[in-house]
């Protein structure tokens, strides 16, 4: 029964997004960022779908399993505050430069903003070379969380695959229009099974009012952050949002808006989204210990499916599995996407091209990049060690730490490309030297005194970009002209 | 009230937020708030707080120069 639903779940998501291309208008612009055309509300479910990742659906149980309610304060709250933010200072600004430029890519904007192609390349480098684990991560997440639900019947290798082949089908043949497409779909099915599967298993636990004191007696250390959530760490936690506003993927996504008023309801309601995804798997991971407890933390990441095995299997467990693989796919197509883009406009079209492609030749070379791109992740997939889930946290420190580069662009006349220099180095001198320290622990703070390492990076890259820009020229005035006429 | 200050007005309140986000007086509140605990009840709360601010800052200092120099 369940492995029926994931094939019928992905047979629509398969044909939503192949039927996407009906539309496709045969321009680049279409194909990298669906011509500009998206309104508010689906901006507003497709940038909320490409921003939530497996972690929000099965991670978040098993690390409130551990860690209590704090879970919800330290990721999820946060989020809701800083993103829309992020989107309403920077999203905004940059849709509009994109718009009267032609901006395809985060890589074009920074190249021009500062008038350096070394730095264009430095900053593809680092933000491509911090995608990979995610794009790793989505694939062996997929493969494993299909062996899980299935009692292994269906191999780990097999998930992967189907995931790749799924992605590759619709990204590759109706580009952004199709990743989209497929996105606010996927994106109406997590959040509909999420409250479904919170229901029954909270009917099935006699209420909530009941279930949470039951908990109260067992472990009534759930209910409160206590020790497992530091002061210091609640507050430094709020800089890993700042990562929206350097990832490659929500910047292009940014770009497909129609307009700058399109941004207002994803704004506006973004914290009320992620509380809705966010409450049902904070509650059912500490409730889980009423029925298991005791687990380590590597079987903690599956105490959602252990829950729904146990109070409501066959159809539901099938649907779960459906909600997981929809969360996997709308981050993995969009940075999927997101990459292809990038290699084609900012390598291929800048150095091999000089920028002269034609709209096809643009569209074959993006197509041909997301392929490599897919089967590139899936062998690499298939050798890395799954310790490379440890370094998800790792990566939002290194796009968060980037931050001060895309607010100088956009904000600070005066920042020069060695101010940007200066900044981007700082973070990744200083993301290899934390990340040797602290890269086998997910919990690693400063000292164990509950600071994150981005609050560091973040201060030193900000600096980075004062002191580089002040000791250094100032832009040419024809420069600033084209971006603050 | 023009258009700067509510602007000003609504970017102390996105500040304010940011300091309530860190509720240190609930810490080791374990009590019940309609079924949830006492911090999680309170981040709830937190989220729609953050809805309604922002909100405002869609319909009251919204950058329309944006559309304008780009339509």
């Amino acid at each position: 029964m369940t492995l029926t639903i994931i094939v019928v779940y992905l047979a629509i998501v398969l044909v939503i997004g192949l039927f996407s291309h009906r539309f496709f208008r045969g321009t680049s612009e279409d194909f990298f960022v669906a011509a500009r055309t998206l309104g508010p509300f689906i901006l507003l479910v497709s940038l909320f779908g490409a921003n939530m990742t497996a972690f929000a659906v099965l991670g978040s149980a098993g690390e409130s399993y551990m860690e209590g309610i704090g879970v919800f304060a330290l990721m999820a709250s946060s989020s809701g505050l800083v993103i829309p933010v992020v989107f309403y200072f920077i999203g905004t600004r940059v849709w509009a430069l994109g718009k009267r430029r032609g901006y395809l890519t985060p890589v074009q904007y920074f190249r021009e903003r500062w008038d350096s192609n070394g730095l264009g390349l430095l900053l593809f480098i680092v933000q491509v070379g911090l995608l990979i684990p995610y794009l790793l991560i989505g694939v062996m997440g997929g493969g494993s969380t299909l062996t899980q639900v299935t009692d292994g019947q269906v191999p780990d290798w097999v998930g992967g695959l189907v995931i790749c082949a799924v992605v590759l089908a619709y990204v590759t043949y109706g580009g952004m229009r199709g990743t989209i497409w497929v996105n606010v779909f996927q994106t109406m099915v997590l959040l509909a099974l999420g409250f479904i599967t919170f229901w029954v298993i909270i009917d099935k636990l006699g209420g909530l009012t009941n279930a949470m004191s039951l908990l109260a007696e067992k472990n009534p250390d759930m209910l409160v952050r206590g020790e497992h959530v530091k002061p210091l760490k609640l507050l430094t936690y709020t800089c890993i949002p700042l990562s929206v506003g350097m990832f490659p993927h929500m910047f292009i996504h940014w770009l497909t808006a129609k307009s700058a008023s399109s941004f207002k309801p994803t704004i506006a309601f973004y914290p009320v989204c992620i509380a809705i995804v966010w409450v049902p798997s904070v509650l059912l991971g500490v409730l889980a210990h009423l029925d298991f407890d005791g687990l380590s933390a590597g079987a903690a990441n599956s105490v959602l499916v252990k829950m729904i095995d146990l109070h409501a299997p066959g159809v539901l467990a099938g649907l779960l599995a459906a909600g997981v693989f929809a969360a996997i796919m709308n981050s993995f197509d969009s940075q999927v996407h997101s990459v292809g883009t990038m290699f084609t406009q900012d390598i291929v079209r800048h150095y091999g091209f000089h920028d002269r492609m034609s709209e096809s030749q643009q569209i074959l070379v993006g197509r041909l990049f997301m392929v490599a791109i897919l089967v590139a992740t899936y062998l690499l997939s298939r050798v890395t060690d799954r310790s490379i889930f440890k370094l998800g946290v790792w990566c939002f420190t290194g796009f968060a730490a980037l931050f001060p580069v895309v607010v100088a662009a956009v904000f600070w006349k005066r920042s020069t490309k060695w101010g940007a220099f200066a900044s981007t180095i700082s973070v990744v001198v200083l993301w290899i030297y934390f990340i040797t320290l602290g890269w086998k622990s997910a919990d690693y703070t400063i000292a164990d005194s509950g600071v994150m390492p981005v609050a560091v990076i973040l201060i030193v890259s900000t600096l980075a970009m004062i002191v580089g820009s002040l000791l250094t020229q100032p832009p040419k005035a024809e420069t600033l002209e084209k971006f603050f006429p | 009230m023009k258009k700067p200050v509510r602007s000003l007005l609504l970017y102390a309140a996105l500040v304010v937020l940011y300091l309530l986000h860190n509720d240190l007086w609930l810490w080791n509140d374990a009590r019940l708030f309609f079924g949830l605990p006492a911090g999680l009840a309170y981040h709830v709360g937190f989220c729609i707080a953050t809805f309604v601010v922002l909100t405002l800052l869609v319909v009251h200092a919204w950058p329309d120069h944006l559309d304008r120099e780009n339509p």
